[in-house]
């Protein structure tokens, strides 16, 4: 933790002394590419292929960003980081954007000078055991081993969790996903815990998937969202408006095969404006006008890059959930585009 | 008549005694030469059995057609039975060029694989001075291995002919004037760079010219003014070169001679592509900034003792991984805002740095292990400094540390893996974090380790036994 201090504090000195140079919108375009932090490898959310191409759910975003800035959505240069190097990746200027699965949390927020400018996935952390292990729900683990990153949030949710309910554990803690995953297979412990999303991937690539089960507690509020450095705001509204505008096209039903045809077509004042048709809405922040036009071109609105990466039909088949729109139970909720 | 017997001819030997001879003796004397000792034997042979029981139906059932490691399973369930296990090679098959070559462009290949194969050239004349015997089946070899890769890899026609023409031409120098080769092997560094990062041709080769410009300052200025202060002035000449003058006139000959390769970034670079990058280069200049150090720590200039201890001291006394994130993270800080200082390069120069740290301790030992009368008698013949290290001292203080240098040097190698905390993409982690990511692969988990493991065994073991081949041809002492 006191690391953590020491590079917060570290960062926000050379931030300051960076402040008097140009924006990172003013950089991004002079470079003529993005470069975005992203994760060295989670399934479904950011990891290259077979031929080095990158996707993924926060990928897309990536994509979407570069889109809307620079109008090529391939004009994007992945840096892999790992959790001790992403958010000195970022204070430091290697990255102009974090779209990593990270936490939006207070700590994050105020103390490492970092600003999560939306929330792209609202995650929360699960439980998954063995059907046969005839359980429940997660408060009837009393006396489980539970296989558990070491060094993770997950790891201090998790005691606070069994201390609550006044239940005992046994853990057992892994250095990774896969470890974990053969841990848990090996019957080693009784019950695996990470992010509900984690769960869901590993539960799909499980020899007997329909053996185990994915408890409904979820124990921990895990907003995931894109960081951008804390005090370039203008760079800040750039990627949240640009996340914003693929949930407003959601909303509207506006998809990367229409867009054109509604740009043309729509009598809607609002998406007339979200497409750059009328109300110079990208001008305003230093965008073209087409800017998000752009974006939704390329990657489709949010419920189109939820489907494709992490959604049901996928492999991973993550229910929308928390993530659906407002419109739907969700909390997905974008502010008026106008 | 005086009646004796006697033998005419010897009577064949007997065999001796059933216990005494063959596989029976080896077995008492080896195996079974005390109860302690056969109990031993019972319990290791029960484990080894235990895990061939174990592990060999995994390797029996391997597949290596398929598309998922989900197919895998199902393969090895219909041909293996329900319940069976199988390793599942189908994803190094369809991986395993991110474990060589990471993101590096396919039809780019033709270029790691040629530097690889040059490597060799440009280290035969180093790694067996004047033995044209052993020389010539090593540059063989490579020309054979250069040849097939590089028509797999689908190599332009103008660069394979040029390949194979070079490597011909330097295998017919090796057998004509062996020394001659050590001109290659200075200029390979620049060829080696040149054709990993690419870009234009005229780059390295500025950059080589400004050692030429130390060098012809040193030369020309060393009667006039001395020899340190020559080659102070040569090096202060040449940093000029490189900061002020590399840039335009690397530009303007670009300009009038345009001639390159694609450029290709540091981010492409992965699997052992990166590794052997980062190992060799290391390894390279570790050795000489080790030797340097060690020299410095035993002077008795009080400056140069107290720089060397200190360096040796500091950079022994932290651990890699914390130099790797000085030069990942803290060093981003210290530079001004937007320079880009590669991060490849700032990882090699501080494996070396900490490989140069280990090494001068090692070679260190070496030179007090002399005794102190080979100092005598170099001093005797009235040799200066530099000849008398050169010719006497180092010679022989180097041959004693070999198998701890070999040692230090596949520790930096194994190291590299190290690199995957700073989000580079190592064979070990790296590149299996980003398969194992693909919904198709994930799970899997003994095979990414498996394949990695082996290769860095055979370089492993390959280093290690030419230390030992060294060992055995420098061998003076007849004990």
């Amino acid at each position: 933790m006191k690391k953590t201090v020491f590079f917060g504090a570290l960062a926000a000195s050379t931030l300051v002394a960076g402040l008097a140079g140009a924006g990172t919108l003013d950089d991004v375009k002079a470079r003529g590419e993005l470069i975005c932090g992203s994760n060295t490898g989670l399934t479904g959310f950011g990891a290259p292929d077979a031929s080095g191409n990158w996707t993924g759910f926060d990928v897309d975003l990536c994509r979407a960003i570069a889109a809307a800035v620079l109008g090529d959505p391939t004009k994007v240069k992945f840096l892999p980081t790992t959790g001790e190097t992403r958010f000195t990746a970022l204070q430091s200027g290697e990255v102009d954007v974090l779209v990593r699965n990270s936490t939006w949390s207070f700590s994050r927020d105020s103390e490492l000078a970092l600003d999560f400018v939306a929330v792209n996935y609202y995650d929360g952390q699960g439980f998954m055991v063995k059907k046969d292990l005839g359980v429940s729900s997660a408060k009837e683990l009393d006396g489980a081993t539970v296989c558990i990153q070491t060094g993770t949030t997950t790891e201090l949710n998790l005691a606070d969790f069994f201390k609550q309910n006044n239940i005992s554990y046994q853990p057992v803690t892994v250095a990774d996903d896969s470890e974990a995953q053969r841990q848990y297979l090996a019957g080693a412990c009784d019950a695996y815990t990470t992010d509900a999303s984690g769960l869901a991937a590993s539960r799909a690539t499980m020899p007997d998937a329909d053996t185990h089960i994915i408890l409904p507690e979820i124990i921990s509020k895990e907003p995931l969202g894109p960081a951008v450095r804390h005090g370039d705001n203008q760079w800040g509204d750039v990627v949240r408006w640009t996340f914003f505008a693929l949930l407003v096209a959601e909303e509207k039903g506006v998809t990367s095969a229409n867009v054109e045809e509604v740009a043309t077509s729509t009598t809607d004042e609002e998406v007339k404006r979200l497409l750059g048709v009328s109300g110079e809405m990208g001008a305003k922040m230093g965008l073209d006008n087409d800017a998000f036009k752009r974006a939704i071109a390329a990657v489709g609105n949010y419920g189109e890059v939820y489907a494709r990466n992490i959604g049901e039909g996928t492999t991973i088949n993550l229910a929308r959930g928390l993530n659906a729109l407002w419109t739907q139970g969700g909390l997905q909720y974008a502010p008026p585009f106008r | 008549m005086d009646q004796h017997f006697s033998r005419s001819e010897m009577l064949p030997p007997l065999a001796p005694p059933i216990t005494e001879r063959g596989a029976v003796k080896w077995m008492r004397e080896n195996l079974f030469s005390s109860p302690l000792n056969a109990i031993l034997t019972l319990l290791g042979l029960a484990a080894i059995y235990a895990l061939v029981a174990a592990s060999l139906p995994w390797w029996l059932n391997s597949v290596w057609n398929a598309e998922s490691l989900g197919q895998c399973r199902a393969i090895v369930a219909e041909t293996a039975g329900e319940g069976a296990t199988g390793a599942c090679w189908a994803m190094i098959r369809e991986r395993w060029h991110q474990f060589l070559f990471g993101f590096y462009p396919p039809d780019q290949w033709w270029r790691p694989i040629l530097a690889l194969g040059l490597l060799f050239v440009a280290l035969a004349p180093v790694l067996f001075a004047g033995q044209k015997r052993n020389m010539a089946f090593l540059l063989g070899g490579i020309a054979v291995y250069l040849v097939v890769t590089l028509t797999l890899a689908e190599t332009p026609a103008a660069a394979f002919a040029l390949a194979v023409a070079l490597v011909l031409g330097l295998t017919a120098l090796s057998q004509v004037q062996p020394g001659r080769l050590l001109w290659f092997t200075a200029i390979y560094p620049a060829l080696c760079f040149w054709l990993l990062w690419g870009g234009t041709v005229w780059a390295p080769i500025v950059a080589m010219a400004g050692f030429v410009l130390l060098y012809l300052v040193f030369r020309f200025a060393a009667p006039v003014i001395g020899l340190t202060p020559a080659a102070g002035a040569g090096i202060v000449a040449a940093v000029l070169w490189w900061l002020y003058l590399q840039g335009p006139v690397s530009g303007l000959l670009q300009g009038a001679l345009p001639f390159g390769l694609r450029a290709i970034n540091s981010d492409l670079f992965g699997g052992f592509l990166l590794a052997i990058v980062i190992g060799v280069t290391g390894i390279a200049f570790s050795l000489p900034i080790g030797i340097l150090l060690a020299l410095g720590r035993q002077s008795d200039m009080l400056i140069v003792k107290t720089l060397s201890v200190g360096f040796i001291e500091f950079v022994r006394g932290v651990p890699l991984i914390t130099l790797l994130f000085t030069a990942s993270l803290l060093l981003q800080y210290f530079l001004p805002p937007g320079t880009n200082f590669d991060i490849i390069l700032r990882v090699i120069i501080l494996v070396t740095f900490f490989a140069a740290a280990y090494l001068a301790e090692v070679i260190r030992g070496g030179l007090a292990a002399l005794p102190r009368g080979q100092y005598e008698a170099a001093d005797a013949l009235g040799l200066d400094y530099w000849r008398a290290q050169r010719l006497i001292i180092l010679p022989q203080a180097l041959k004693v540390s070999i198998p701890a240098i070999v040692s230090t040097f596949i520790g930096l190698f194994k190291d590299t893996t190290l690199v995957a905390f700073v989000g580079l993409m190592d064979p070990l982690k790296g590149v299996t974090q980003i398969v194992r990511a693909d919904i198709d692969w994930k799970g899997i988990y003994w095979e990414p380790y498996i394949f990695v493991g082996a290769i860095f065994f055979i370089i492993c073991f390959g280093m290690s036994r030419y230390s030992m081949y060294l060992e055995k041809k420098l061998k003076t002492d007849h004990r």
